[in-house]
């Protein structure tokens, strides 16, 4: 173990660049504020990428800053660590967020709040890494509810629309439930372990306790956390805030779905594998949970018609692959997705932000159509993602969901991994049937959006290339066996162990040749209906099947219904019927019973001299009385 | 242990408010500005005296410190006895560290100004004395006397139904505190008897194992009266009323320290002094903690003024509090006490701000505003941080308060603390719908279109309580490692007696891991 008081400034520069803006800001300017907050990152990145580069072989740097809370046996330090699983995700988080943070110096110039932007912005890089580089459960806790505040900030960024607000507070609120489920296992973990005298949060020292746990422990610690991922990652039954989050700026849908927050879930599970590994119980329900909703969230974003909604579901859908390979116990792969996925996410996202900018704040896709021409960068970079993502050969996409579905076929889960098949030709459509829409066709803007249209400046569009490079070469780490054999896993061996390999190789080509037909069909069904010259891209298509997916299955509806109604129903029962009135008027009761009560007392205080004497040697008798009681 | 001193420190401590508060009677009352001066200067040296005291304090030690033994009524056995640990300093320093700015807080108070600082001061010596006092009747004066200054700031500068709010704030109270009393005579005879020694000092007291039965009784009357004060579910409805009528200041007060008596109490009188019993009932107590932490946050969450609502949250938050008591183990305890300072700080910040906003609209009704971050920034980010240190964001105080609370809770009552764990939804539930009412959204009312944001005064009201709100979160270990000495010996006293139950286990030895570098 190497260890290192260089990793702490990993996160420190972006918090210090965020109080800096968030004091002096407005005295620095808007521009200099925000290339500040991009070269806190990129000095993060510089430092990531040193410390990815150092890092032995096999081996963890360590940085104890100090103890953070000690209470009796239980104590909790401020400590981070790298390992190689933390490496990859160090590079993500501050590669991505300062490809993120540079786009929007020319997404954000115009707008008169960019200042607390940039803030909101550090702050959430410098959560990401805590989440990632803390050394125990705790600390990946504050990480954890920290992206949470800051995708609260930044979703609401645009405060004025009450809209924005409340899709800020679903967002946190949802995130919170999950929370619970989390903070629960933390408990049980403790409890558990403390009972046998063993008091740690610690990764490394858990993964030696961990045979101190019954399976069954395991299994419901595990499930809870899983939880916990459930809320942060989108997952079912508790993906409703994701979309939603599309409220805010478009680089911080970038951010949240591509390089933080969202892979927050299977981070952590990829975190505590010697804890998920040995919970098959939970396994098989991540498995089933993944394939879910990968496979829902595919079908809702068939049929949207706003830019970024698409993308969105796109996320889930995608994050819902990641949770399937989690529950083969292939986190390797399941980490090799998140890495891809950052790639050609962030890449569509800004792509989609530039189309956006563009149009002048246009997100309705009938709107658009036959950019292609007037965007050229946009574009090409947009099909280079879209191809990743569907999974077309030798892109990123192709070898991280190629792996994902290998890794289930071979461990005989059939079902699911014809649910991710089926779910994989479903995201080749409607990622076509956007790009069609978008850049293909005649253009259906109005004529003054027309009249403005533009590609976007440098800065928008030197990062969409690069994204764009990474959506094809970063797969190339992570190739097959048949290929050049995976880099990847290799890497993260220390970590996972060695990846066993099932099944023949011939196997393998099928199954690989299955899923590119499946997604050859897609493509072609989504440009057969709306890229083929005289399609109608902007028609509604009627049919019950596609009103229910257009409406999201009703799932908010449902919600609203029957949990959140009768939620608030029991509260305002509490409100104003319980509290002023039965508990309330019981201390009121007794104050009328004693008003009641005073006007005998009244009678007695008579005045009377006599009257008191008696009373008194009443009273007097009666107390020689108890005592004598007491003393036989 | 406790060496006999006759007055020092502490009672010097007790002593400044009053001399202000003297001064004050000598000065004109037209001159509010001087008043203001001489007022404000006297809890300020107040607080820069607890300085001096918590400079001294010995936070490795878990007896009692700078104690001051002087016979008051030596015929009955009654003592001026003061004396200070890690539990109490924390609290005396909360409450002279916010007196300064309630004060500066209280600049809109326009009518008798006099009178309501010197009550002011008055009431800042009936807190620290009830904080300080060893003694159980030198206590219970302390305990009395913080009524009557509260009583008038409430009944005479509160809104329009304060004389309701004062009286009921007053009933309430009294009708606790008498049975204490009886209580508390009651112990001390039974105590003669046995010993042949007459006494009040709670430290000898402890002594005293009482049988069960009778501890039973004992513990009803005294925990009657501190549940009041807490408030602990279903006694709170004296607190909704209380805080909407009463000044900025006085809500300040009465959430940020006075309500912290209660939970002193139980720790300090009502649980070493008759454990037996109250580990018999702790189910109750757990229980009534727990549908408080719940209750409260459904019935903030309709509320539409925002003062009513900080009142009921902090009626879910004492229930949090009263948990940790409840787990009787070091995490539980250790995570109370600091949640009391917590809460001291982030709704007594809340309040501040709530009045600021009051100041400029004369309303407090959540519907009145909407959209001001536009117009108040500063505000808006003030409270936006002292919104999530109330929530229990990971990073601000309350986190460190609540995670430990819940802890020491699971270990000893895993349903109840899962249950108890969900009022932390809630809790983000009615502060973030507040929090979304009166800032974000279109700046529709005109009313809302003028307003000033903070200016200096008020800056630097809510400065230093940012400051600890940050500081608590990120560093706890100053505070908390102060403490643990004085739990720890208050957690022995409650469960080395006999009858204690092996379910109830703590680590006492709780020596610290040493690893790190």
């Amino acid at each position: 173990m190497m260890s290192s008081d260089l990793l702490r400034w990993i996160p420190l520069i972006p918090l210090l660049a965020s109080a800096i803006n968030l004091f002096f800001g407005r005295a620095i300017g808007k521009r200099p504020a925000g290339a500040l907050a991009s070269a806190a990152v990129g000095a993060s990145f510089a430092l990531a990428f040193y410390v990815f580069w150092q890092l032995p072989a096999s081996g963890v740097m360590r940085d104890l800053v100090y103890t953070w809370i000690q209470s009796g046996s239980f104590q909790i330090n401020l400590s981070f660590q790298v390992d190689a699983l933390t490496a990859v995700m160090l590079l993500i988080v501050t590669g991505i967020g300062l490809l993120i943070h540079i786009y929007s110096l020319g997404y954000m110039a115009h707008d008169a709040d960019m200042v607390r932007f940039f803030v909101y912005l550090n702050l959430f890089i410098f959560f990401m890494l805590v989440l990632v580089m803390g050394d125990n459960l705790l600390l990946l806790f504050v990480g954890w509810e920290g992206v949470g505040l800051c995708s609260y900030l930044l979703i609401g960024f645009w405060y004025h629309d009450p809209n924005n607000a409340i899709a800020g507070n679903k967002a946190f609120i949802v995130n919170r439930i999950g929370d619970l489920g989390f903070i629960l296992g933390i408990f049980i973990l403790v409890a558990e372990l403390a009972r046998q005298g063993v008091w740690t949060l610690d990764f490394a020292e858990l993964a030696k306790q961990v045979k101190l746990l019954s399976p069954a422990t395991i299994t419901l610690v595990t499930f809870l956390l899983f939880i916990g991922a459930t809320g942060k990652s989108a997952q079912l039954p508790l993906f409703v805030w994701l979309p939603d989050a599309m409220a805010g700026p478009t680089p911080v849908s970038a951010l949240i779905h591509a390089a933080t927050m969202v892979t927050a879930g299977v981070y952590m599970t990829a975190r505590l594998h010697f804890l998920f590994a040995l919970a098959p119980a939970t396994l098989a329900l991540i498995a089933v949970v993944g394939a879910a909703t990968a496979f829902f969230a595919a079908t809702i974003a068939l049929t949207q018609n706003d830019i970024k909604k698409v993308l969105a579901y796109s996320t889930v859908s995608q994050l819902g692959y990641m949770f399937l390979a989690v529950g083969m116990g292939a986190f390797g792969a399941a980490i090799f997705h998140v890495f891809t996925h950052a790639f050609f996410k962030a890449c569509l996202f800004l792509g989609s932000g530039s189309v956006i900018h563009a149009l002048g704040g246009e997100q309705d896709m009938r709107k658009m159509g036959g950019l292609k021409s007037h965007m050229p960068r946009t574009y090409w970079t947009y099909v280079v993602a879209t191809l990743a993502i569907a999974g077309a050969p030798f892109t990123a996409g192709f070898f991280s969901k190629d792996l994902i579905l290998w890794q289930t076929f071979s461990h005989g889960a059939i079902a699911l991994w014809g649910v991710g098949l089926v779910t994989a030709g479903m995201t080749a459509f409607y990622m076509f049937r956007q790009l069609f829409m978008v850049f293909h066709g005649e253009c259906r803007a109005d004529e003054h959006a027309k009249a403005h249209l533009h590609e976007s400046p440098a800065v928008m569009t030197w990062p969409l290339m690069i994204l764009a490079a990474g959506s094809i070469f970063t797969g190339w780490l992570g190739a097959p066996e048949y290929l050049w054999g995976s880099r990847w896993d290799h890497w993260l061996e220390p970590i996972f162990g060695k990846v066993a390999h099932h099944g023949a190789v011939s196997t393998e080509l099928l199954v690989t040749g299955l899923t590119l037909a499946v997604v050859a069909a897609g493509i072609y069904l989504a440009y057969l209906m709306y890229g083929k010259p005289g399609a109608q891209p902007a028609s509604v298509p009627s049919g019950l099947l596609h009103k229910i997916s257009l409406n999201k299955y009703y799932v908010d509806e449902i919600y609203d219904f029957a949990l959140v109604r009768p939620f608030t129903l029991v509260a305002k029962f509490f409100a104003s019927i319980v509290d002023p009135w039965v508990i309330d008027g019981a201390v009121n009761g007794v104050a009328a019973t004693t008003r009641g009560l005073s006007t005998i007392w009244r009678g007695l205080q008579s005045g009377n001299v006599q009257h008191y004497a008696a009373m008194f040697v009443t009273g007097a008798l009666a107390l020689l009385a108890y005592y004598l009681g007491q003393l036989s | 242990m406790m060496s006999a001193q006759g007055f020092g420190d502490l009672t010097l401590l007790l002593a400044i408010p009053v001399i202000g508060a003297a001064l004050l009677l000598f000065l004109p009352r037209r001159q509010s500005c001087a008043l203001f001066t001489v007022a404000l200067l006297a809890s300020a040296a107040a607080f820069l005296w607890s300085l001096k005291i918590f400079n001294r304090f010995d936070g490795g030690s878990g007896a009692m410190q700078l104690v001051e033994r002087v016979a008051w009524m030596p015929a009955v056995g009654i003592q001026y006895l003061l004396g200070i640990d890690g539990i109490s300093i924390f609290l005396v320093l909360l409450t002279t560290f916010l007196m300064p700015l309630a004060l500066l807080a209280s600049w809109s108070v326009r009518d008798k100004v006099k009178e309501y600082l010197i009550f002011m001061l008055l009431l800042e010596t009936g807190m620290l004395g009830a904080f300080l006092a060893l003694d159980l009747v030198l206590f219970y004066v302390f305990w009395e006397v913080m009524l009557v200054p509260m009583y008038f700031l409430i009944g005479v500068w509160g809104g329009t139904r304060r004389i309701y709010a004062a009286l009921k704030f007053v009933l309430f109270t009294m009708a606790g505190s008498l049975l204490m009393l009886v209580a508390i005579i009651y112990l001390a005879t039974r105590h003669a008897q046995m010993t042949q020694a007459l006494t009040f000092d709670v430290m000898q007291l402890y002594e005293l194992h009482l049988p069960v039965e009778q501890q039973f009784w004992l513990f009803l009357a005294f925990a009657l009266s501190f549940a009041i004060k807490v408030p602990l579910f279903p006694f709170h409805t004296w607190l909704p009323d209380a805080h909407v009528e009463a000044p900025t200041a006085g809500s300040v007060i009465l959430a940020g320290v006075l309500l912290k008596l209660g939970t002193y109490g139980f720790l300090r009188f009502a649980l070493p002094l008759f454990p037996d019993a109250a580990i018999a009932l702790m189910p109750y107590l757990i229980a009534l903690s727990v549908i408080g932490i719940v209750y409260g946050a459904l019935v903030a969450m309709m509320q539409t003024d925002i003062k009513k609502l900080v009142a009921y949250s902090s009626v879910s938050h004492l229930g949090f509090v009263m948990l940790g008591l409840c787990a009787l183990n070091m995490q539980g305890v250790q995570g109370s006490l600091y949640q009391m300072l917590n809460h001291g700080l982030s709704t007594g910040a809340l309040f501040l701000l709530v009045g600021m906003i009051y100041d400029r609209r004369h309303t407090r009704l959540i519907s009145e505003f909407g959209g001001l971050w536009k117009q108040m920034p500063l505000f808006s980010a003030l409270l936006l941080v002292v919104t999530f240190s109330s929530i229990g964001l990971p990073g601000l105080n309350g986190f460190v308060g609540e995670f430990l609370i819940l802890l020491g809770a699971f270990r000893v009552t895993p349903a109840w603390t899962a249950v108890a764990a969900s009022g932390v939804i809630l809790g983000a539930v009615y502060m973030l719908w507040m929090f979304r009412r009166v800032i974000f959204g279109p700046l529709n009312n005109p009313e809302n279109q003028k307003l000033q944001d903070l200016n200096s005064r008020e800056l630097i009201i809510l400065t230093p309580i940012i400051f600890l709100i940050v500081l608590m979160g990120v560093y706890p270990q100053p505070f908390l490692s102060r403490m643990q000495p004085a739990v720890e010996a208050n957690l022995k006293r409650i469960l080395a007696m006999p009858a204690a139950p092996a379910a109830v286990q703590i680590e006492v030895s709780g020596e610290p891991k040493n690893d790190g570098r």
